[in-house]
Parts: C-alpha cells; sequence; structure tokens
C-alpha cells in the first residue's frame, strides 16, 4: 500500500499549493494600483455617456459592503472564509450574478471538452510514439510521424483558426462557433447531444492535434530504452506472440513515466484549451475567463483562476496517489 | 583574419561530430527569421502598419502583398513590424529565466541543506499551477503593458524548469573527481563552482535557454491572443487577437490570420530543432534512430 510518508508529503504539498493560490489571488489585485470598482464604474460611465452618479461615492459604498475598508489582515480571513463558503464574490458586468454560479454552468463544458480530448491525445500519441520506437512496427507509419510533430509545434489555438477555416468557412462541413446550435433548446434529448457533439469535434480536434506530437515523441524515448530491456529479449526467447510483446511487455512498462510527464503537461494542455474555447466562442471557463478580461470583471477573473489552480492540483493530487499503484517499485523506493 | 580563414573555420564548425542535423536546420530556420525581424522593418514602409493606410479588407494583390486587415492596416508592414517584439519578450523571458534558474540551480544543488528544500518545493509547487491562471491575473490588472513588462511577467513562470535542469546536473557533478581534486588543492567552494561546474553546465544552460525562450514566446502569444498584450506596438500575437475580434476567421479573410501563424509556426519549430540539436549536444549518449 501507500506509504504514510509519501502520502503526508504530497498532501502537504496539496494544502501549500492551495494556500499559495488562494494568497496570491488575495493579494495581487490590492497591491497592484488603481481601485477595480472605481475603474470599472469610471469605464461604464464613459460608454453610456451618462453623469448621474459620482463613481466615487458608489466605489465607497462597495468597499464598505464587501468590507474592502477594513485592514488587510481581517480581508484575508473573511476571503478565506466566503472561498470555503463557495462564495467567490458577484459579477461586476453582470450584477449581481454570483460568480459561483457563472462558474458552475460553465464547468461542464470546459471538463467535458478537456478531459475526452487530452485522454486521446495521450492515448493516442503514446500509442504512435510506441509504434514509432518498435523495430518491427509498420513503416508506413513513419511517414506519419513528422507530419504530426509539424502540426504539433503550432499551438492549440492557431490550429484552431487553421481547422475553423477549412471545415467550417471553407467547406462548412463543422460548426465553427458555440457549443450547440442558439436556437437549440438543451434537453436529454437525442438531438441535443448530437449537436453538442458536432459543435465540439473542431475543438476537440485542436486539442488532440496539438498534443499528439509531444505524447508521441516523448512516448517513443521511452520506448527506445524499454527495448534494450532484458525481459523483452527473454519474452521473444519464449516464444511470444510480437503483438502480446509489444503491448503487454513494451508499451506497458513505457507508460509509466509517462503518466509523470502528464503531471507537468497538465498545465499546459490547460492553457491551450482556455484559448481554444476562446477562439471556439465555446461557452466554458476560458470563454468566461476572456469576457472577464475584456470586462475587467476582476471578481469573475479571481474566482476561475482559483477553480483552475484548485482543480489543476487536486487532479494532480490523485495521479500521484494513483501512480504508486500502477508502480509497485515506487512504494519501495525513497523519494 | 583572412575570409579563407574564416571559411575554414566555419566548415570546421559545421563539419564537428555535434553539429547534427536538428541544430543546422533549427539555426538556419532561426536565421531567416531574425533576418525578417530585423532587416525587413527597414525594408518595409511603417506607416503601412498604421490604422487607416489602406483600404480595409483588401485581399492580396500586387498593391498589397499580404492584402490589409478590416481597420486598413497592410497586413505586410505590421507582421513584419510585429515580429521583432515577439521575440524579444520571449529573449527576455528567457534571460531573466535563465538567470534566476542558473543562479537557484547551483546553490541549490551544489549547498543543499534548507536552502535546496526550499527550491525544490518552491518549484514542483509552481508547476503544478496552469501558467494561463497566474499570467492572466498578473496582465489583467497591468495598466500599460510595454515589451519589456510583458517578458518580465511571463518570466516569472519561466524560471522552474531550468531550475530543475541545472540543479539535477550540479548534483550529479559535485560528485565528480575533477571537483574533489580542485577542494583538495585548497580551492574554496565558491571558486570551485565557479571554475569548475559552471563551465561545464554550459550545454545545459544553452539547451535551458532555448526551452525558456520557447516557452517564453508561447506564453506572450497566449496572453496577446487574450487581448492582454502590448497596448502600443503590433506584435504577432496581438495581430491574432485583431483578427478574432473582427472574425476573420469566420469572414473568410485567410490572409489576415495566416502570415502571422506561419511565422509563429517557423520561430516555434526552429527553436525546437535548437533545443533537440542542443540536447544531443549536451548528452551525446542520446543516440539518433530515425
Amino acid at each position: 500500500m501507500l506509504p504514510l510518508s509519501y502520502l503526508i508529503k504530497r498532501t502537504s504539498q496539496l494544502v501549500l499549493v492551495i494556500f499559495i493560490a488562494v494568497t496570491v489571488n488575495f493579494m495581487l489585485p490590492r497591491f497592484l494600483p488603481g481601485n477595480p470598482v472605481e475603474i470599472s464604474l469610471q469605464q461604464k460611465i464613459a460608454i453610456s455617456g451618462t453623469y448621474t452618479v459620482n463613481p466615487a461615492i458608489i466605489a465607497k459604498q462597495y468597499m464598505g459592503e464587501f468590507g474592502l475598508n477594513k485592514p488587510v489582515l481581517v480581508q484575508y480571513y473573511t476571503y478565506w472564509k466566503s472561498i470555503l463558503h463557495g462564495n467567490f464574490g458577484v459579477s461586476l458586468a453582470n450584477y449581481p450574478t454570483p460568480v459561483a454560479s457563472m462558474i458552475k454552468a460553465a464547468l461542464p463544458w470546459t471538463l467535458g471538452l478537456l478531459l475526452v480530448s487530452a485522454i486521446i491525445a495521450f492515448l493516442l500519441g503514446s500509442l504512435l510514439g510506441g509504434l514509432l520506437g518498435w523495430p518491427r512496427a509498420p513503416r508506413a507509419l513513419r511517414l506519419l510521424a513528422p507530419g504530426l510533430m509539424g502540426v504539433s509545434v503550432i499551438p492549440y489555438y492557431l490550429l484552431a483558426i487553421i481547422l475553423i477555416f477549412v471545415f467550417s468557412t471553407h467547406w462548412q462541413l463543422l460548426p465553427g462557433s458555440q457549443g450547440y446550435d442558439p436556437t437549440q433548446m438543451l434537453g436529454f434529448n437525442w438531438a441535443s447531444v448530437v449537436d453538442i457533439l458536432r459543435h465540439s469535434i473542431l475543438p476537440g480536434l485542436s486539442i488532440v492535434l496539438g498534443g499528439v506530437g509531444f505524447w508521441a515523441l516523448s512516448m517513443r524515448g521511452m520506448m527506445i530504452s524499454v527495448q534494450g530491456e532484458d525481459y523483452i529479449t527473454f519474452a521473444d526467447a519464449k516464444g511470444l506472440h510480437p503483438r502480446r510483446i509489444f503491448f503487454w511487455y513494451g508499451m506497458r512498462n513505457a507508460l509509466l513515466p509517462q503518466v509523470t510527464q502528464l503531471a507537468v503537461a497538465l498545465g499546459v494542455v490547460v492553457s491551450g484549451a482556455v484559448l481554444v474555447e476562446v477562439i471556439f466562442n465555446y461557452p466554458g471557463l476560458g470563454y468566461l475567463l476572456f469576457n472577464a478580461v475584456e470586462g475587467k470583471d476582476y471578481f469573475v477573473i479571481q474566482g476561475i483562476v482559483l477553480m483552475l489552480i484548485v482543480s489543476i492540483a487536486v487532479a494532480l493530487y490523485i495521479v500521484d496517489l494513483i501512480y504508486p499503484l500502477l508502480d509497485p517499485r515506487i512504494s519501495y523506493r525513497r523519494k | 583574419m583572412s575570409i579563407h580563414g574564416v571559411l575554414r573555420e566555419i566548415s570546421r564548425v559545421a563539419h564537428s561530430p555535434r553539429m547534427t542535423r536538428p541544430l543546422i536546420a533549427g539555426s538556419v530556420l532561426m536565421l531567416c527569421v531574425l533576418m525578417l525581424s530585423l532587416i525587413g522593418p527597414h525594408l518595409v514602409n511603417q506607416q503601412l502598419a498604421l490604422v487607416g493606410a489602406r483600404a480595409p479588407d483588401l485581399a492580396p494583390s500586387s498593391a498589397n502583398w499580404f492584402g490589409t486587415d478590416s481597420l486598413g492596416r497592410s497586413v505586410l508592414a505590421f507582421v513584419v513590424d510585429g515580429t521583432w517584439p515577439t521575440l524579444q519578450i520571449g529573449l527576455i523571458a528567457g534571460g531573466v529565466g535563465i538567470g534566476i534558474g542558473l543562479l537557484l540551480g547551483l546553490l541549490a544543488g551544489y549547498f543543499r541543506g534548507v536552502f535546496d528544500a526550499t527550491v525544490r518545493v518552491l518549484a514542483d509547487s509552481l508547476l503544478t499551477i496552469p501558467q494561463i491562471a497566474i499570467l492572466v491575473i498578473i496582465a489583467a490588472n497591468v495598466q500599460q503593458m510595454t515589451v519589456n513588462l510583458l517578458g518580465l511577467v511571463v518570466a516569472i513562470l519561466a524560471w522552474m524548469v531550468p531550475t530543475r535542469t541545472i540543479r539535477a546536473q550540479v548534483l550529479s557533478m559535485r560528485e565528480r573527481g575533477y571537483v574533489e581534486v580542485a577542494r583538495a588543492n585548497g580551492q574554496r567552494e565558491i571558486e570551485v563552482l565557479f571554475r569548475e561546474v559552471l563551465p561545464n553546465l554550459i550545454p545545459y544552460i544553452a539547451a535551458s535557454f532555448v526551452g525558456a525562450v520557447s516557452a517564453g514566446i508561447l506564453a506572450a502569444i497566449g496572453l496577446e491572443a487574450l487581448g492582454l498584450g502590448l497596448s502600443s506596438a503590433p506584435t504577432l500575437g496581438t495581430a491574432i487577437y485583431w483578427a478574432e475580434k473582427y472574425s476573420a476567421v469566420l469572414g473568410g479573410e485567410w490572409w489576415w490570420w495566416t502570415p502571422p501563424i506561419v511565422i509563429i509556426a517557423v520561430i516555434f519549430l526552429s527553436l525546437f530543432l535548437l533545443s533537440a540539436g542542443l540536447d544531443r549536444l549536451a548528452n551525446p549518449r542520446i543516440g539518433s534512430r530515425a
């Protein structure tokens, strides 16, 4: 089972990351110049042209309401309390919609798109990489490799633009924006499901194409080193079928270091996915973030950023807990 | 030195066994990009990159080689103008990242102890945080963004990987024979660090630098595409942002966003090749298999 010291160390790391994230999230807007509420109000006045209210007075009232004029430590304490109650404040642009409800609406879209595409990219890339590193793999695959590597050099969101143009504008095959048809009323019916799936093909494709090259390249490196191991030679000498050796002896062992790579890659994938959502107007967290940045909606920005950091930290924590179960050698080794 | 001598030196370096194909290809590509970015602005009329210079939404023609965008700017002009700021941001981010990474990695790896533990935990924790999250928060709170500022913002999250790489190398190097000999000769620890360990780290520093520049440009373009980039000069990322804003993709104005994407792809391809080549230079035991 999992050694206790490892468990404690990993859990304390998780707590530390969350602590740093919440603190940085709290500190940054307060230590940078400018009062966000006043700036936001002034922008709105500038856009609408009327000047019946004095933004300074409203800002002061707002700050009093939300306790922004109390000492910093008190604010910090109330911030933590409200975070733990799931209260991220209200949106300035869509007053008075609570930030938490906006995030809750957008989260399933992002989770669905990201999880599925990331897993597909990981599996496809690993399989391709494994085949590339295996000497007895079909030759034709080697031709595919440089093309995919070349494509993966381009960042996800730029790939997205190209895909939209080719499949949506030029060939008019797939929808190039939004998560579902504006005229469609979403419900638990077949038409909705098909609609959502159709709209998710291009965004998913951008993430998959952008990520496959990276996984394939690193898997290929693993496979080459695994190939030289004695147990492969032994399995071959035993007369096992080549495909069996490839999957159960080769891939299985080469896959383990790949899973640790997942940890570092997850941050990059999420960042890329956020931008893909923006390009596609896909109603996920990325799109929400983009609009919040445009409208200087500070509380929404903070809420989303915090959500992203915490969910990735938790995901990595789970991966780190599962990994010793996949590779029993870790439990015996001291980190 | 005569021309003949210089050419012979170049030929000698080019034919040395360490100068692999990725390194050459990457260097050539990067050279092309650099020439475009540094010489290009002098060849193209910079006035054409301003709003309203030409009629808007023109397709490529002999008058406008890359056409114009919805604001009447010549695409060729602002793409050529925007390449160098993009590279600059990457260089600043990479430079600062390597600077911090070198300092922290050397000290943590060589002297170990509490400092090493702190650096390690900090770097590992920050690595798990999605870059875009922190960068968006910082960039959204900055009123006036400049090239240097954007470079610094990106550099905040660029130091972790170089620190880890250099620290790992220093950890293995401090046990080597020549370090023992230097210590036995009475050299102080600081001297050993700078005279023995540092010079052998140079290939790793170079490889990490290229990696950091690449990651920096990626993050910078990401921020710019969200609209958090430079407020004054155009860059490749802000070109993408404006193209999105004016629906150039759905509107079919491919000449607006294709040149920036192509140049970005070439930049990343060259950085990738350079980093692969430098990796092999630093670690000759990584054999190549087609």
